[in-house]
């Protein structure tokens, strides 16, 4: 098996890729997680403001889901740009 | 070392691994439950033998992640495999990284109801079979991530791989196992979080068991889906031939689609089972909402599945594109 320098850089930025979007997929995940069961507890004990709550809920995600998408950026670039 | 040894010595090191880290989450969920049986005991004396016989239903159940990763590992032990391909190696080492780490989060996950039902029981003795039969449903819908990693495992075990050429496929195939086997760590142990939740509930408000079953198995129904992800990417790692190439990165890719979709699992999995354990406690405390709250259950688990369908996409890059 002949390796060079350009297969070495390229093999690591394949594994880098997948090490950045799964590691990183591990904490958006979870966060999101809390906030759903969270909404859920909120809305069973006030359902009338269900409305405002899902809202409060989504834009929470949105927030927790940034580091997930960095994530993504950095694979995405580790793959077709470096 | 000519290719028999290395081909045995991955067997024996990957029984070694499928039941060294095989037996972590039966064991961690086993003692949870005999933890809250006993908190259940100390509470209502009375009925310690109902409590009893419930835990060791509870924990005979929460025991068959560890058994398939036994079987597995005794498989690898002493079966008679053709010892004349390094690929039969990689794809026996997989086998046991596979059945191991997928056996973590089942065993874990259905320890909760198991506890909980105990629990349960001793604050409505009237409720037993009820909350027994709760507990029996939820923990083995557990066990699904599990059984998807015995079903890696066996296959990388039993498939002839003689006829492939050996670089990339043994990356392949070693992450093929490490696909499934991460991603059901999240999915087992969300989908016990759901079903912990629901014997909780039952307790509380016998008379709701119907909508908070309901609402168990759709949660949990979701939470399995990072772990049917995992399955999707080894079928294609094993499945799809790829050319023969030995340059390093061709395997890195293949090796790193299976690492990627493994980790990215693992979160979403927890999360979604988060989810949907919030959703059925208050299921069983507020029944005339239980639409409402399906519905903010859905929405926040699909929010928290993005990245586990990010973690597939670039799985899938990995593998079709680069």
């Amino acid at each position: 098996m002949a390796i060079e320098g350009v297969d070495i850089v390229k093999a690591a930025a394949f594994l880098g890729a997948g090490i950045s979007m799964g590691l990183g997929a591990i904490g958006p995940g979870v966060g999101e997680g809390m906030v759903a069961a969270k909404a859920c507890e909120a809305i069973g004990k006030n359902p009338r403001e269900a409305g405002l709550l899902t809202r409060t809920m989504l834009v929470g995600q949105a927030v927790s889901e940034s580091t997930g998408i960095y994530s993504l950026v950095i694979a995405l670039l580790l793959l077709f740009v470096v | 070392m000519d290719v028999h040894t290395v081909v045995t010595l991955s067997a024996f090191t990957g029984a070694g691994v499928a039941m060294g880290l095989g037996a972590i989450g039966a064991a961690i969920g086993e003692g949870y439950t005999a933890g809250e049986a006993n908190t259940a005991i100390s509470r209502n004396p009375e009925i310690s033998g109902d409590i009893f016989k419930n835990m060791l239903v509870g924990q005979a159940v929460a025991e068959s992640a560890s058994i398939f990763a036994l079987v597995i590992a005794v498989l690898m032990l002493f079966l008679d495999v053709p010892t004349d391909n390094l690929l039969k190696g990689a794809a026996l080492f997989g086998a046991g990284l596979c059945m191991g780490f997928g056996a973590v989060g089942s065993g874990v996950g259905s320890g909760f109801p198991g506890g909980q039902a105990c629990l349960g029981i001793s604050r409505q003795p009237a409720a037993a079979s009820r909350l027994t039969t709760g507990m029996l449903i939820g923990s083995a819908v557990c066990q699904t991530p599990a059984i998807f990693s015995m079903v890696i495992a066996l296959m990388l075990i039993f498939m002839d791989f003689s006829h492939l050429p050996l670089a990339p496929t043994w990356a392949a195939i070693l992450g093929a196992g490490l696909s499934t086997g991460l991603a059901a760590i999240g999915s087992g142990y969300g989908g016990g979080l759901a079903a912990g939740a629901s014997c909780e509930g039952i307790s509380r408000q016998p008379e709701s068991v119907g909508n908070v079953t309901t609402v168990m198995l759709v949660g949990q129904a979701v939470a399995q889906t990072p772990s049917i992800f995992g399955l999707l990417v080894s079928f294609i790692l094993i499945f799809k031939s790829f050319p023969e190439s030995y340059t390093l990165q061709a395997s890195m890719a293949l090796l790193s689609a299976g690492v990627c979709m493994g980790f990215g699992g693992i979160g979403p999995g927890i999360g979604n089972g988060m989810a949907a354990e919030g959703a059925v406690r208050w299921v069983a405390r507020n029944v005339e909402n239980a639409g409402e709250l399906m519905r903010i259950m859905l929405v926040g688990q699909a929010v928290s599945q993005s990245t586990a369908i990010y973690a597939m996409v670039v799985s899938l890059v990995l593998i079709f594109v680069v």
